[in-house]
């Protein structure tokens, strides 16, 4: 297996898309297709992190199991370390999957509630048949340190865990392999406000060490503010905006980013008086029945008529910046960044 | 293949969640079956049906030890203590003593007590054998048909809703009926039971499938089958690593209710006379024969009656308790 440079891409998608069949009847005719990613080009760089932004819905989780291969794209290209991986059955996907592992959203439903600790951070030894030097029990209780849980928990069930130590056991059975990718899925939007912060430190320390690549989903800019490199942000299945993190928060050009920031709180006051709220309004329009041209011209407060008939291209206004819109926001003078 | 776990040392000081440190102590974890167990011990209803369920296997295992203790051999003939001409055994009660302690069977003087305890042997060996059947059937095809879902769920639930709405005692009157005397190597009643065994529990299967295929279908949307799958599993080790151990406790709850519905349907068998011949006693096949003569020897129905119902009643409180102390909705 190639290792590639630091710097060059692990993984690169194309064209991404997802569509799921809608069928009905008693023949099960396809009467539709929920288009739950429709066009996704971007590309990680090994050791960075890159964000995954949108509201709920707008398949951020179906893109992070395009990834992983949970799910086979509709169409488009996932190449990853070199591997078109984009079609590969199971059983040539198999080996690859030492080097991207998923963590998932729920804690309580990604651990097996009849399994011990020692078993579920145990299973990708037993399921790739590596063996490990000191024998797994060993190695399972290095994993559990490693993530800030007591070793000595090996033996106890899921159920006997807090919410945000389960996503702990949950990172620790994605460490197992020594991954190159995780794609965490909302790692920590289902834990308290209070545990957040730790859970996200804790990917932070891991990449550090372990020297991971990482795209963390999230459904609010303010999360993955910290870690993200880079981040994406998405709407109804395609990228709106994808830029340098700094970039991005100091000057989001596109009028759904701006939506979105609003919802997160500024630090400074000052600057708080300059930007006014905005709210979003009107529903998320249904994946199955997206509007055409501009996705987000039904809820867009600078939509003119070009928004409907023509869609705007992901292109670079700034090195390093990329925006879907026809009428982006402007940089604001500079200022000292804060 | 190894994998280099050489972590660098400063990897170890991943700081600790809170509350954890006051976790030490026992070690041992307590799994979801052990918390089940503690909740059952106190439901004593159903420890008393678990324990009523236990004295009639043991019953039924030592029959021949119980009757030597307690009777006299099943097949035995007292027309001595029979009342010549009203048939029925001398004396008030139909006979009951300590010598015969559920009474005479009319006509022939035979040991009630040991007849109902040998009953028992085949009432159970009949519901446990056919259960165990449609539970196996029963299980692997609700998994098949969850887990794989599309064509595969289709097919195996059209073919339950078809067994579901097939006469089966009909059927069954029917098939035992035409049961020769010698066949696949078995004879007499040992074949009867074998076949009993089959029909009953090829047909009780959709039971068991329909709800193992509806709970497998909500296990599989759980993320820790994405987690195995994410890590190379196959389909066989999701089904059994993964899936199964999740089932256990429906399995358990509907395996333990389904043993009275095949302990009736086999009484009733016996009771039309299709069952395992006489003199072998039987349940139903005493039932059959009592409710001729119930006004004058009542005892000749209550003690199999008796033994029929506390039967059922015993694995169905058994099995609601089972079910409360395994109920996911109470964790
Ligand atoms: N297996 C599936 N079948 C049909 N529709 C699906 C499936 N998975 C997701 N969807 C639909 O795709 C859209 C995106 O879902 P998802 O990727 O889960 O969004 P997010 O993670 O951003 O909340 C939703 O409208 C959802 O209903
Ligand atoms: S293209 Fe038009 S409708 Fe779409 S975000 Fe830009 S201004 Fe709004
Ligand atoms: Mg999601």
């Amino acid at each position: 297996m190639s290792t590639p440079e630091p710097g060059g891409a692990l993984l690169s998608v194309s064209g991404l898309r997802k569509h799921f069949p809608v069928r009905r009847g008693l023949i099960r005719h396809t009467v539709g297709a929920v288009k739950a990613v429709d066009g996704l080009d971007f590309a990680v760089t090994t050791g960075e992190t890159m964000a995954l932004v949108g509201e709920s819905g707008c398949g951020k989780t179906t893109t992070g199991r395009l990834l992983t291969r949970l799910l086979e794209p509709t169409a488009g290209s996932i190449v990853f370390d070199g591997h078109d991986i984009t079609h590969l059955s199971q059983s040539r996907m198999r080996p690859l999957r030492r080097d991207i592992q998923m963590i998932f959203q729920d804690p309580y439903s990604s651990l097996n509630p009849r399994h011990t600790v020692g078993t579920i951070v145990g299973a990708p030894y037993r399921l790739q048949k590596v063996r490990t030097e000191h024998g797994v029990k060993r190695a399972v209780q290095e994993l559990l340190e490693l993530v800030g849980l007591n070793p000595e928990h090996y033996n106890r069930y899921p159920h006997e865990f807090s919410g945000g130590q389960r996503q702990r056991i949950g990172i620790a059975r994605t460490l197992a392999l020594r991954p190159k990718l995780i794609v965490a899925d909302e790692p920590v939007s289902a834990l308290d406000v209070s545990i957040q912060a730790q859970v996200i430190n804790l990917l932070a320390d891991l990449q550090d060490e372990l020297e991971l690549t990482y795209v963390v989903i999230a459904h609010d800019l303010s999360v993955v503010r910290h870690i993200a490199d880079r981040v994406a942000v998405m709407y109804l299945g395609t990228l709106v905006e994808l830029a340098d993190r700094d970039s991005l928060y100091a000057a989001p050009r596109h009028p759904y980013t701006v939506a979105l920031m609003s919802a997160v709180p500024i630090p400074e006051p000052s600057r708080r008086l300059q930007r006014d709220r905005i709210r979003l309004t009107g529903d998320v329009p249904s994946p199955l029945n997206p509007p055409p041209a501009c996705r987000f011209h039904t809820r867009c407060w600078k939509a003119q008529p070009v928004c409907r008939q023509t869609e705007p291209p992901l292109v670079e206004l700034t090195p390093g910046h990329q925006v879907a819109c026809h009428f982006p926001e402007d940089v604001p003078p500079a200022t000292p960044a804060g | 293949m190894t994998v280099p776990l050489d972590l660098p040392d400063s990897a170890r000081r991943a700081k600790p969640e809170a509350g954890l440190a006051g976790m030490g102590g026992t070690i041992q974890g307590r799994s979801l079956g052990q918390i089940a167990w503690l909740r059952l011990r106190r439901d004593r209803v159903a420890l008393a049906g678990g324990l009523v369920i236990l004295v009639l296997v043991l019953v039924a295992i030592f029959a021949p030890l119980v009757v030597r203790l307690l009777g006299h051999p099943p097949t035995e003939f007292h027309e001595d203590l029979i009342d010549p001409s009203l048939q029925v055994a001398r004396g008030p009660r139909g006979g009951i003593s300590w010598d015969f302690l559920f009474g005479l069977e009319p006509v022939n003087g035979r040991d009630l007590f040991s007849r109902v305890v040998y009953g028992a042997r085949i009432s159970l060996l009949i519901a446990f054998l056919a259960t165990l059947l449609s539970m196996a059937i029963g299980t692997t095809m609700g998994i098949v048909a969850g887990y794989f879902g599309g064509w595969i769920d289709t097919v195996i639930s059209r073919l339950m809703d078809l067994f579901l709405a097939f006469p089966l005692l009909l059927f069954a009157i029917a098939l035992v009926g035409v049961i020769p005397d010698h066949g696949f190597g078995l004879s007499g009643n040992t074949l009867r039971v074998a076949m009993l065994v089959v029909i009953i529990g090829f047909f009780g299967w959709p039971y068991i499938g329909r709800i193992i295929r509806g709970q497998t279908l909500s296990l599989r949307e759980r993320e820790f089958v994405d987690a195995a799958r994410s890590l190379g599993a196959r389909s066989p080790y999701i089904i059994v690593r993964e899936l199964l151990p999740n089932l256990v406790a429906p399995i358990l709850v509907y395996t333990t209710l389904l043993i009275p519905t095949n302990v009736l349907f086999e009484a009733a068998l016996s009771f039309l006379g299709v069952g395992v011949q006489p003199p072998t006693p039987t349940w139903g096949g005493m039932l059959s024969e009592a409710s001729r003569l119930y006004t004058i020897a009542p005892n000749f129905m209550i003690f199999p009656g008796l033994a029929i119902f506390v039967t059922v009643l015993a694995f169905n409180l058994l099995g609601d308790g089972l079910r409360d102390a395994l109920d996911p909705r109470a964790r």
